[in-house]
């Protein structure tokens, strides 16, 4: 495990969040108090452990493909924060 | 008993005999919310109407000759479980003026089983959080003593049925978020088993951890809350195909032939005299109770939050990579895309999710996820058979449910320090387990001038919902510790 300190404009950045200069140091602090309290796991010897996701047992659910009921357009555009007709309105995401 | 007061099972049963009206127990409970809510805060939003409608509803179907399992029992709806029409925020800027556009399952089981929806409770923003502190839409305070906080992330709800403001409260746990605000506020508080209650409805965090349950003033209204929600449903996947074992019907008054585990590595005289004494009699009641009180190990439970603080924000920055402004929820204008969800999430999310999303983000980044994420993934394995080695030897094991009694308002102002508070729940809900959390005993912190509950928690393997309820009820009969004292608030009835 790393010690190093996270880059955390990086990682905003990934995570699409705008941070200010004062969260970066704040953030920057608390994120590094944690991830030593976290660094305590590479005590444990787990080269032998398999990985768990999950810890009920589970597997693939399938169901028959046939058309059903489900929201209809009108009801989920009236949650949307823009709109134009039958569409999401989002900002231009091809340059002209 | 005044009619707020009256347990759910007890409210099912006068309604069903139409000595008492749904009509009636909803006035009376809206007619409480009204009188109390300046002082205790537990709803985002009050359903006046949407409950009134419901009452109507439960009266026509009591009056047709339907015998209902909570008919006219007035439910907290924690805000992040969808209820159609309703707001729906989960405790957060980003979905301040959001409507639900369909109702969770677990609380349409609720609904059908004659529950009337009173209001939509307080949550920590995101379900992230131990006190409610981190809403960004509102304080709630603990009716026992409104100079502390009711626990989280479920302590709008605990608070609500705490203060007689619903008899029935809908958590969420993927930490501890049932049990602890239970603890806090004198309630019971149930997590069953992964996968039980269909999370079809509820505002994603850590998917693999979060649950739903009941919070409730006795252990049986939390069975036969359980016992309706319980149970596949096609919506969620993850929930379980496997017959569910009715748990109302099977409660005990006493532990004789059950084996119960104290942990070696939760020893309790570092929780201060005064509550180690409690856990102490704790036990011997169950002892007394009938139970074989036997040691068991659990050497990689002090992995459990490190293990837990890579495994939920890992998951949380995915599950809340949805909120972007797109389709649903808040927007801030930006530039152009990029700036937009930046812009967005900047201004929609809280400091503690910010901190979850971010600490996800980088323990699944390119060159961290073997090292953090992947890690923290066998340590889970590690801490799941600790527990299944343990229940080689019992049938349960009891241990606190939270660190210490509900705290003071601004007392964690360190994230970590937080954090400990669910030292004792994390390891279960990594497991999986079915656990609960059952008031205890009373302890004064210091400087305060009147005690608070403690919670004593219960937990059993996987699918043992049933063992668990029973042994919580044959000891919240025998020792009757949430009766010793009153809330806080004005007084019932006045």
């Amino acid at each position: 495990m790393s010690s190093e300190k996270i880059d955390v404009r990086y990682v905003a950045k990934l995570a699409r969040i705008a941070l200010t200069d004062d969260e970066v140091e704040r953030f920057g602090a608390q994120l590094g108090d944690l991830l030593e309290h976290v660094n305590a796991l590479s005590k444990l010897d787990v080269s032998q452990v398999a990985a768990t996701a999950q810890v009920v047992e589970s597997r693939n659910v399938e169901r028959v493909d046939e058309t059903r009921p489900c929201l209809d357009r009108e009801t989920v555009l009236e949650e949307a924060p823009q709109r134009q007709g039958g569409f999401f309105r989002v900002p231009r995401i091809i340059a002209e | 008993m005044e009619i707020i007061e009256r347990s759910a099972a007890q409210i099912a049963r006068e309604v069903n005999a139409r000595s008492l009206s749904a009509r009636d127990v909803t006035e009376a409970v809206l007619a409480r919310i009204d009188a109390v809510e300046g002082e205790i805060g537990s709803y985002v939003s009050v359903l006046h109407e949407h409950a009134r409608a419901a009452a109507a509803r439960v009266d026509e179907r009591v009056d047709a000759g339907e015998s209902l399992p909570l008919a006219g029992v007035p439910l907290a709806v924690k805000d992040n479980m969808c209820l159609v029409g309703t707001r729906t925020t989960a405790g957060s800027k980003m979905l301040e003026h959001w409507r639900a556009p369909y109702t969770a399952t677990a609380v349409q089981r609720l609904l059908d089983a004659g529950c009337v929806p009173v209001g939509k409770a307080n949550m920590d923003e995101f379900a992230m959080g131990s006190s409610c502190e981190n809403s960004a839409l509102g304080v709630t305070r603990n009716p026992y003593d409104l100079t502390r906080v009711p626990g989280g992330s479920s302590g709008g709800s605990a608070a609500a049925v705490a203060a007689f403001e619903a008899a029935i409260g809908m958590g969420s746990d993927t930490g501890g978020s049932i049990r602890e605000p239970a603890a806090f506020c004198n309630l019971v508080g149930f997590k069953p088993t992964y996968g039980r209650i269909s999370r079809y409805g509820l505002i994603a965090f850590a998917s693999s951890l979060d649950q739903i349950g009941p919070l409730t003033r006795t252990v049986e209204d939390a069975a036969l809350a359980y016992d309706v929600m319980a149970g596949k449903d096609p919506m969620d996947a993850t929930s379980i195909d496997r017959a569910v074992e009715p748990t109302a019907t099977h409660l005990r008054t006493d532990l004789s032939g059950m084996k119960v585990g104290l942990v070696k590595q939760f020893g309790t005289s570092e929780l201060g005299g005064e509550i180690d004494a409690v856990y102490r009699k704790a036990y011997q009641d169950l002892q007394a109770l009938g139970a074989e009180l036997v040691e068991v190990e659990l050497p990689t439970a002090d992995y459990g939050l490190a293990t837990y603080y890579l495994i939920a924000p890992a998951e949380c920055s995915s599950n809340l990579a949805r909120f972007d402004g797109v389709r649903y929820g808040m927007r801030v204008d930006g530039a152009d895309v990029h700036d937009m969800y930046e812009k967005t999430r900047a201004a929609g999310f809280g400091p503690e999710v910010k901190r979850r999303i971010l600490i996800g983000t980088y323990a699944l980044s390119s060159g961290y996820y073997d090292a953090y994420y992947v890690r923290a993934q066998k340590a889970r394995t590690l801490i799941a058979r600790d527990f299944e080695r343990a229940f080689a030897q019992c049938d349960l094991i009891a241990c606190p449910a939270a660190s210490s009694p509900a705290f003071q308002f601004n007392a964690k102002s360190d994230p970590y320090s937080m954090y400990l508070m669910d030292y004792y729940t994390i390891p279960m809900s990594l497991a999986g387990l079915p656990a609960l959390s059952v008031p205890c005993g009373w302890t004064t912190p210091a400087g305060a001038d009147r005690p608070m509950p403690l919670g004593l928690q219960l937990t059993a393997p996987l699918f043992k919902e049933r063992d668990v309820l029973a042994a919580a009820h044959a000891y919240e009969q025998k020792t009757q510790h949430a009766a010793a004292h009153k809330p806080a608030i004005a007084t019932v009835g006045a």
